[in-house]
Parts: structure tokens; C-alpha cells; sequence
């Protein structure tokens, strides 16, 4: 598999695990405003799959669509980081992963707007502007539920807590980064550690919440090692396609 | 048209299925304002055109290409845009189009026509260029004192705001 093919499918598994966690919420948010941007920053995570896995699908040049590589492939074949499969939780959970996830994709699709490769730089283009409107949102409602009430601060601290080592791991650069970085088409991951502390520090001071002191990072979910969470997204999201192979409308 | 077929006087006798061919080969601005008569599914007081969304039109060898840009990567009304394209090409004629998707340069408010402006302000939708100061005036009554209810609206591309005075509540198209 070439590494530009691995670099789509790592890009693109990431908003469509991700995507597909936050469209769990639709019909069960706190409020019907958080329903409604739930549901439409899963829209944008899943349009944007759709231009990464279709990239991707038309590199591999074996007439497999984006589609087909959503729904058809297993767990063992995902790329996305575990922080994009960890439970929703409770609301302040599902938030916390967005924000911690928020804070290194924006910067992330923004390097990739100088790739090599063109057809990466022109989503990343379009991407980045809507996951600043993500990051903007995410950002915005850490600051004001960890210096909220006495419980929601609680469970915004809890939900750091439990995100936390699961952050470290999309930063963390193995031998298909060094050749991606080597080539031009994406950054060295470890070059997003910098911008990605300053966001989350400025935020998490603001909301009064305390940075985990221990920097240990779960991972293997690049490279095709998950925990068990993907196995029950895939069970539900791939279901119509595996029960019913090819089904349209 | 052939450069053969369109040389001076002493010319063979025209080529019919040239003629046939151009004659099924409208100009662009004939196209576009076939385009611009396509209401947006979600907001119809506003056309694909004055949504700047259609960013060329063209002929490649007998084949009229149009491309087209989406607002949002994941809005779902692009399919049904694709479709109404379609249909209204084929409605006058023309057999042989493409739709192409093209990402670059990204879609903002800023493409959106200065006159559909007003009508989106007559309509109660707002619109601002990405790049002017973020003051939100009512569609109603004009008061500059109005707050932001939510960053998401009812469809992708807008946000739920309202006013402090008259109370009214209003979309806005976000400005990405």
C-alpha cells in the first residue's frame, strides 16, 4: 500500500469514526440548539470523508469506492486514532473529545494546504474552514461547562481525565509520517505537539481545569490496532451494507 | 465549429452535422441564465447562480462541461443540486454534459451575488462577506443589537441568531 494511500485512509477513517460518534447524539442532546450542532458538525466530519475516502479510493485504482471503503472494510483495516472511537460518555465527554481532537486538526488540515500533493492541499483547504467553525464551538463550551456549576466542572475534569491519554497518540509520527514528511505531502506530526498545547493550555486555563501531569500516550489505532469500542461502531454503522451488499436508493 | 468549415467565400457546402452540432451548443451566458432560474432547495429566493456556486461553464469537444462548487463539503441539498442541473439541461436539449466537483478556491459568503443579498434580507436570511466587521443587523427592523442563539441553524450553511429589541429570531448564513 503506498504511503499517500495510508496518509488518506488515516485522514479520512478519523472524521468518519468521529462523525459517526457525534451523529449518535442526534435525538438525545441536552438542548435542541446542541442537537442541531451536533448533528451538523457530524455532517461536515462526514462530507469530509467523503472527499479523503474518495481520494483515497481513486489512488488505490481498484474500483472500490468511498463508499465500499466505509462500509466494507473491518476493524483491523481502520486508521483513525482511538481518541475518535472512545465512547460519547456523558455531554461533557463528547465535547472534551471534540475539543481535544478540534485543537489538532485545525492546525493539521492547515499545514496540509502547502502539501506536494495538490488534491490533499484543495480539501484541506475547504476542511479547514469548517473545523475552525468546530474548534470556535468546542472551545467555547469547555470554557463555559468547566467554569460552570460545581458538577459540570466535575465532569468536564472527569472527562479530561479519561480523553487524555488518548490525545498524545496524533502526534506521535511512525515510519509512514517520516515518509509522508519526507515527500512533502503532510507534517511531521510531532511539528503539531507546539500549536496544539497552546490552544488546549490557553483553553483549559480559562476553564479552570487542571492539564494531566502525565504525558503517556495510548497507541496503534493508525496503525490498525483498536480497542474494542470500533468493533460495536462498526457493527451498527456498517450493518445495511454488510446485511444487504451493493444496497441503493 | 471546424476552422474549415467557417473559412471565407469559396467554401465546400457547409458541413450539415456541424451546423446541427452548433446549433445544439448554446454561449455560456445562455446556460447560465438557464442555471440561474434553479431556485436553492433550501433557501428559494436565491438562485444556484446568485449562490456562487456555479463556477464554469463550458464546451470540450461537443460535451458541455459544468462545474460546480458545494457550500459545505457534507450539505446534503448537493445532490439535489446536481440533479436539478441535470434535469434543466436536459429539459433544453442538450444530450452530452458533466458535472465536475472543484474544491478550489473554497466557496465563502463572499461569492454570493450583491443582489441576492437584499432579497436574503427581504427574505429574513442575512448574509455578510466573510471579510466585513461582524455587526448582524435584523432583517426586521434593522437594530444592530442582536446576539447569536446558536453557532448551528436549520441547514449547514447557517446559524441561529436574534434580535434584542424586536425580538425577532433570524437566520444567518455562517461565514466560514
Amino acid at each position: 500500500m503506498s504511503v499517500l494511500l495510508e496518509f488518506l485512509l488515516r485522514t479520512g477513517d478519523n472524521t468518519l469514526i468521529l462523525g459517526h460518534r457525534v451523529s449518535e447524539w442526534c435525538g438525545h442532546s441536552p438542548v435542541l440548539e446542541e442537537d442541531i450542532a451536533l448533528a451538523n458538525t457530524a455532517l461536515d466530519l462526514i462530507g469530509q470523508t467523503q472527499l479523503w475516502l474518495g481520494l483515497a479510493a481513486e489512488i488505490e485504482g481498484a474500483g472500490r469506492s468511498a463508499d465500499l471503503l466505509a462500509y466494507r472494510r473491518d476493524a483491523a483495516d481502520f486508521r483513525n486514532a482511538l481518541l475518535v472511537e472512545r465512547p460519547n460518555g456523558d455531554y461533557g465527554q463528547t465535547l472534551m473529545r471534540q475539543f481535544l481532537f478540534d485543537a489538532w486538526h485545525l492546525p493539521f488540515l492547515q499545514a496540509l494546504i502547502s502539501s506536494s500533493e495538490p488534491r490533499v492541499a484543495e480539501i484541506a483547504d475547504k476542511a479547514s474552514r469548517e473545523v475552525a467553525y468546530h474548534l470556535e464551538r468546542s472551545s467555547d463550551l469547555v470554557i463555559r461547562l468547566g467554569d460552570g456549576t460545581e458538577e459540570s466542572h466535575q465532569r468536564m475534569q472527569a472527562a479530561l481525565d479519561e480523553l487524555w491519554p488518548y490525545a498524545g497518540e496524533l502526534m506521535l509520527a511512525d515510519e509512514i509520517d517520516e515518509a509522508l514528511c519526507a515527500q512533502g505531502v503532510a507534517p511531521d506530526p510531532a511539528a503539531l505537539r507546539a500549536p496544539w498545547d497552546e490552544t488546549v493550555d490557553a483553553v483549559l486555563e480559562e476553564a479552570t481545569l487542571q492539564r494531566p501531569s502525565s504525558d503517556f500516550a495510548h497507541r496503534g489505532g493508525r496503525q490498525g490496532r483498536h480497542t474494542e469500542a470500533l468493533g460495536y461502531i462498526l457493527a451498527e454503522m456498517q450493518f445495511l451494507q454488510r446485511a444487504y451488499p451493493d444496497a441503493n436508493w | 465549429m471546424n476552422a474549415t468549415a467557417s473559412e471565407g467565400t469559396g467554401n465546400p457546402p457547409p458541413d450539415r452535422s456541424l451546423e446541427d452540432e452548433s446549433t445544439h451548443q448554446p454561449p455560456e451566458d445562455v446556460i447560465r441564465a438557464w442555471l440561474g432560474e434553479i431556485p436553492d432547495p433550501e433557501i428559494p429566493v436565491i438562485s444556484l447562480t446568485d449562490l456562487g456556486i456555479i463556477r464554469d461553464i463550458s464546451w470540450v469537444e461537443g460535451t458541455l462541461v459544468v462545474t460546480v462548487t458545494p457550500t459545505y463539503s457534507g450539505c446534503p441539498a448537493t445532490s439535489l443540486i446536481n440533479e436539478e442541473i441535470s434535469r434543466t439541461l436536459r429539459d433544453h436539449g442538450i444530450a452530452r454534459f458533466e458535472l465536475r466537483r472543484q474544491l478550489t478556491p473554497a466557496w465563502t459568503t463572499d461569492w454570493i451575488n450583491p443582489d441576492a443579498r437584499e432579497r436574503l434580507r427581504a427574505y429574513g436570511r442575512l448574509s455578510r462577506l466573510a471579510s466585513a466587521p461582524p455587526e448582524v443587523s435584523c432583517p426586521r427592523c434593522g437594530s444592530n443589537h442582536t446576539e447569536r442563539v446558536s453557532q448551528h441553524g436549520s441547514t449547514p450553511c447557517k446559524a441561529h441568531w436574534r434580535c434584542l429589541d424586536c425580538l425577532e429570531p433570524f437566520d444567518y448564513f455562517k461565514c466560514i
